[in-house]
């Protein structure tokens, strides 16, 4: 692809409000929701772009998220470009309909703005919901900043639609959906040309080509159908990579599925998912200006999991530090048992994993407490068990 | 100006529906208007009118990658003096820095309300100025011109100029007149 001149437009705006604004460039054919606290600021935006005329989408106010799903199912396998948005409660309802719209191999793109789960009722930011998702065959993006929303909203639609997997971009509920961030956003058109009109190869309108979706798969063919369900999702690196190359060229922004900070010599390393990596970049700043050999190892895709990456870091460090914002009842934090998983499988039997859990229900994170993190890291005082920072 | 770490940190102190979270989005529109960086966010507790509510604003130079909430702001405003009783106000002011409080009491009385506090206290009575200009109790923009004066870390006109690009879609030219009006009797105010 040949390179374009790059013209970036700076914005200050929520990162709910950024998805917002990637979306009407992206211009959806049917958005279906039943609005959800913290993704407000998303459909709140959208909403607005289509009753001015700048978009063309139609929004489908249904009942309930079950229904926002299955509106979506029923819309992508038409053949139109489907998004939703959602959060928290509003995620698990849906939960039956994500493995549906999965297996179907719609290319749904679905924005989160990740929340806490009940009971007792909370409405703050935590990955609760979207780790109770993880497993539903859907393709998992997390976004550190507005920026990384509106990125990842463009990308997200792109790598769906060729890869057939439907998609969710995810913010931090509050703290980057509800937060005024400086981005920088590309002109419409650079857009649209980068997304392209949404043509889908398997409509079930296009009634020259019949074909049957839903079908019953008895013991004798489900089977197969979820191994070749498996096998498509593990080539979605593949794509990513493509996609990412190419919306390089026209932005000048450089994505993995994995961001490396400063890992390179680093002896301790953090890693981490969402909008806790800025401030722990800041950290690795600062103790590197204090000659302590830290590093941060952010996970931009959680699904499919980027273990051949992972272990190449995993390979130079001492000791890693895993935090995450889910309780794992009666088990270990989904982010640490890939980790020790990738450790394992790779014969990295030298290196020491550790398990943090913290901002559980919206509870603040300190760049202080990140630093103790590392200074327990560094002192090695490594407990077995998980360690919450409260 | 004083920037700690390179970023200037402001926090709101109001009632919800008092519109801190307005003024805040003007500032942060501003501060990005003239080339600087801005992260602004609310704290939001039990979302009914009149809860207590906490608004950050951190501007820089440079982009700004910490998200933690802001705990040793270098300005605090409060919109509602009954606030001083039930939160640390003035937490983490340092000498040299301000706190602006929308009040009817004198600075001695504030001082004497809020212990420990040896820093600047620029009071202003937003409530009596909004009934002047705009006939009701509007006091955001009379605050937001205050804090300008105060900080400087945005051009008057720009914010001026900001507050009429988000608002006078939305509450009509009339009442946006008003507000400009009562943004500059907010900076003029001794």
């Amino acid at each position: 692809m040949k390179k374009q001149r790059i013209q970036n437009i700076k914005k200050a705006l929520t990162g709910g409000a950024a998805s917002a604004e990637a979306l009407r460039q992206v211009e959806p054919d049917v958005m279906p929701v039943y609005p959800i606290t913290p993704q407000t600021p998303i459909v709140e935006a959208f909403a607005k772009f289509q009753a001015d005329g700048k978009v063309d989408t139609e929004i489908i106010t249904v009942e309930s998220e079950h229904s926002a799903i299955s509106a979506c199912v029923g819309s992508s396998v038409a053949g139109a470009r489907t998004v939703t948005a959602t959060s928290s409660q509003g995620l698990a309802l849906m939960n039956e309909i994500l493995y549906i719209a999965s297996g179907m191999q719609l290319p749904i793109v679905m924005l989160i703005s990740s929340r806490a789960l009940s009971a007792p009722i909370n409405i703050h930011g935590d990955h609760s919901d979207v780790m109770g998702a993880r497993d539903t065959g859907w393709i998992q993006l997390f976004s550190e900043d507005a920026q990384e929303v509106y990125d990842n909203t463009i990308i997200g639609t792109k790598l769906a639609e060729e890869t057939k997997i439907p998609t969710m971009v995810i913010m931090d509920g509050f703290t980057t959906s509800h937060s005024v961030e400086v981005l920088e956003t590309l002109p419409d058109a650079v857009v649209k040309n980068f997304v392209g009109e949404y043509q889908s190869k398997n409509s079930l309108l296009d009634i020259d080509n019949p074909k049957t979706f839903g079908a019953v798969a008895l013991p004798n063919s489900y089977f197969e159908f979820k191994i070749a369900q498996a096998e498509i999702i593990d080539k979605v690196a593949e794509s990513y990579k493509k996609i990412t190359g190419e919306f390089e060229n026209i932005s000048g922004r450089k994505y993995g599925v994995i961001e490396e900070y400063q890992t390179k010599d680093a002896e301790q390393i953090i890693i981490l998912m969402g909008s806790t990596a800025g401030t722990a970049k800041d950290v690795v700043d600062k103790m590197r200006m204090e000659g302590k050999k830290v590093g941060l190892l952010k996970i931009k895709m959680f699904r499919p999991f980027p273990y051949r990456e992972v272990a190449k870091v995993l390979g130079k460090a001492r000791s890693v530090a895993v935090m995450e914002r889910v309780m794992p009842f009666g088990s270990v934090g989904p982010l640490y048992s890939e980790i020790v998983n990738t450790a394992f499988t790779n014969k990295l039997t030298k290196i020491q994993v550790a398990s943090y859990i913290y901002g559980l229900g919206g509870r603040d994170i300190f760049a202080k407490q990140i630093e103790k993190v590392f200074e327990d890291l560094i002192a090695k005082k490594l407990k077995e068990k998980i360690k919450y920072i409260q | 100006m004083n920037f700690s770490n390179n970023i200037f940190k402001i926090v709101f102190f109001a009632r919800a529906g008092q519109g801190a979270k307005s003024i805040a989005e003007v500032l942060a529109q501003s501060a990005m208007a003239e080339g600087k960086f801005v992260q602004a966010f609310s704290f939001y507790g039990p979302q009914r009118s009149g809860a207590p509510t906490k608004t950050y604003v951190k501007i820089s130079d440079k982009p700004i990658r910490n998200h933690e909430p802001i705990v040793d702001p270098d300005v605090a405003v409060v919109l509602d003096d009954t606030l001083i009783k039930s939160e640390n106000v003035a937490n983490n002011l340092d000498d040299d820095e301000s706190l602006i409080i929308n009040t009817i009491k004198t600075e001695k009385v504030i001082r004497k309300e809020i212990h420990d506090f040896k820093g600047n206290i620029k009071t202003i009575d937003a409530n009596m100025i909004a009934m002047d200009i705009i006939g009701r109790n509007y006091t955001n923009g009379i605050i937001l011109g205050k804090l300008i004066q105060v900080i400087e870390i945005v051009k008057l006109e720009t914010a001026v100029e900001q507050f009429k690009r988000i608002f006078e879609k939305k509450i009509g030219e009339t009442l946006t007149k008003k507000n400009i009006l009562a943004i500059e009797k907010g900076y003029d105010s001794l």
